[in-house]
């Protein structure tokens, strides 16, 4: 017993794993209520194009401040809603299905992101930092700024909850009452380039789709409340999370894909373990089809 | 946003529901073609005509969702504006049950107008919700996740949650299609009640027996407006062979027409 305690106390002595403790914790709590609309509206391909389409944003940030963190995150941020307005614009505005348009727009600026890093002396370290994640690497500067973002996307959340809720569950309910569902859908855009910014130091452009997705689905499988899914959600995020880190220091492995791993198996302890339901509304997907 | 709703008000004496000479086009093609008429309030309504005869189309002009190319639509004379009294219930089909959400939160949405921006909801609307279900007898089932209710149950939720918008029209697009007898029935039951509450009912079937026995008036539309009126004036063997074309079996005998089959069904949109 003891032994376990000193494992768990042991890393705390550095003061980089205690940040990445709180930064993971912080950022897990705003994935899992912003990935719960991802899931409930099918929108997780483009949560991780919007993830991917940053990187020439964070590039150049990167490029023009010499690596300064505070740079490279503004310019993130910047690309990032500007991306999230370009998608819904391009999507409404052209013959292409929407996913088409996601796909060119999602492939060309990451090709974008990549050509710019490379022209960096560090190229290699560098990209896989961007890609993956360097949660060990959160200055105090950093969580603040996760801190308070996180918070203002949770709040925005907060108070348009039951607007939200109409458009995931019924946009034609949510036109025919008159809510303002244009704006509402590009602020839910908004709402995932900002997480998708908040979480780019833990896990990086690359797995972003999985902080998003994976607590959300998790609790998707073991709840029929959307109050409890959110919880749930975040729950299964932030035990990830902290596990992650823990596994990625006594293990040396990547943070942020020890932390995807353990998401990815309390997902698949879900869908095999959990209520028998799960499998069969995994399967069964959408709704039921009326009989002719 | 069509020009209909502007002013809360409603015209003292105005038709519910007049429309006039609405005309829909995509990409060239007629979806609708110069539909007039009126209802007034309280009335129940069948509109029938084959798969593509626009009554979607005609729901969604109505509803506020699709500008027509030509011609408009009032609302209690002029337009609903904040008062949102237009209710467009969903095919089933459409609906993803395993979403999750309760009954009475499903219900709880069609207030979310009253209750307003940035607000949750007070004693008022918590209470306008129970009465609501109350009304439509799903009382018991209010904190049921949505995909444990039966067909009938499931159309009458969405009943109860225009009842809870304070909807004045109920346009319903197929709500009987794919259930039983009996089912049908609560439906008509539920709609009766509505009728109670002062409330206009239009519902798109593909079922000419019930359009005829069960509805105040009925509606034949193929891309225009073949006919509206009492069923014995509308569904005659003309009419719904110019409707229907081919597709439908026609029998003639000393008690009047049968129709046979009708095309039925698929209906996606």
């Amino acid at each position: 017993m003891e032994k376990l305690i000193d494992l768990i106390l042991e890393p705390m002595g550095h003061a980089f794993m205690v940040r990445g403790l709180i930064a993971v914790t912080m950022v897990e709590v705003v994935c899992a209520v912003v990935g719960t609309y991802v899931v409930l509206r099918g929108m997780a391909f483009l949560g991780d194009a919007l993830a991917h389409a940053i990187l020439p944003g964070v590039a150049v940030g990167y490029l023009v401040s010499g690596g300064a963190r505070g740079a490279v995150f503004w310019w993130g941020l910047a690309t990032a809603v500007v991306t999230a307005l370009g998608i819904g614009f391009v999507g409404k505005g052209t013959k292409l299905k929407e996913d088409t348009a996601i796909g060119v727009v999602f492939a060309g600026m990451f090709a974008l992101g990549i050509a710019l890093i490379s022209t960096m002396r560090s190229y290699a370290v560098d990209l896989a930092h961007f890609l993956f994640g360097n949660v060990l690497g959160v200055s105090q500067g950093d969580l603040w700024l996760t801190g308070i973002l996180g918070a203002v996307v949770l709040l925005t959340i907060v108070a348009f909850y039951k607007e939200l809720l109409i458009l995931s569950f019924d946009p034609i309910l949510a036109v025919s009452l008159r809510l303002p569902s244009g704006v509402l859908r590009y602020l839910l855009l908004v709402l995932i380039a900002l997480t998708v910014v908040v979480s780019l130091q833990t896990v990086g452009v690359g797995l972003m789709v999985a902080m998003l997705v994976t607590p959300a689905a998790t609790a998707y499988l073991l709840t029929k409340r959307l109050g409890r899914m959110i919880a749930l959600a975040i729950l299964v995020g932030v035990l990830s999370g902290v596990a992650g880190l823990y596994i990625s220091y006594y293990a040396s492995v990547a943070s942020g894909a020890a932390i995807v791993l353990v998401c990815t198996a309390c997902f698949l302890l879900a869908l095999l373990a959990g209520p028998r339901r799960a499998l069969l509304r995994a399967r069964a997907g959408r709704g039921q089809e009326p009989e002719p | 946003m069509p020009s209909v709703r502007r002013s809360i008000e409603h015209k003292h004496g105005a038709p519910i529901l007049e429309a006039s000479h609405v005309t829909v086009r995509f990409n060239g093609l007629t979806a609708l073609e110069d539909i007039s008429f009126r209802l007034d309030a309280r009335e129940r309504v069948a509109v029938v005509g084959p798969n593509g005869a626009g009554k979607s189309t005609l729901f969604k002009v109505i509803a506020g969702l699709l500008d027509p190319t030509a011609g408009e639509v009032a609302v209690a004379g002029q337009c609903p504006g904040g008062h949102i009294c237009i209710a467009y219930l969903p095919q089933r089909s459409q609906v993803d049950w395993s979403f999750p959400v309760t009954v009475a939160d499903v219900v709880m949405m069609g207030r979310a107008r009253q209750i307003g921006l940035l607000r949750r909801p007070g004693r008022e609307d918590r209470q306008r919700v129970r009465q609501c279900l109350e009304l439509i007898g799903l009382t018991d089932l209010a904190d049921r996740q949505i995909s444990e209710l039966s067909g009938g149950q499931q159309q009458r939720m969405f009943i109860a949650q225009a009842l809870a918008q304070e909807a004045e029209l109920i346009l319903m697009d197929e709500p009987l299609s794919g259930l039983d007898a009996p089912t049908q029935e609560e439906i008509f039951r539920t709609m009766d009640d509505l009728r109670q509450q002062g409330v206009t009912v239009m519902v798109a079937t593909h079922d000419l027996s019930l359009a005829a026995e069960r509805f105040d008036r009925v509606m034949l539309l193929n891309g225009r407006l073949l006919g509206f009126g009492l069923a014995g004036d509308v569904f005659t063997p003309e009419q719904l062979q110019s409707a229907y074309g081919g597709h439908l079996q026609l029998v003639e005998t000393d008690n009047g027409v049968f129709v046979l089959s009708d095309t039925c069904c698929g209906g996606g949109h």
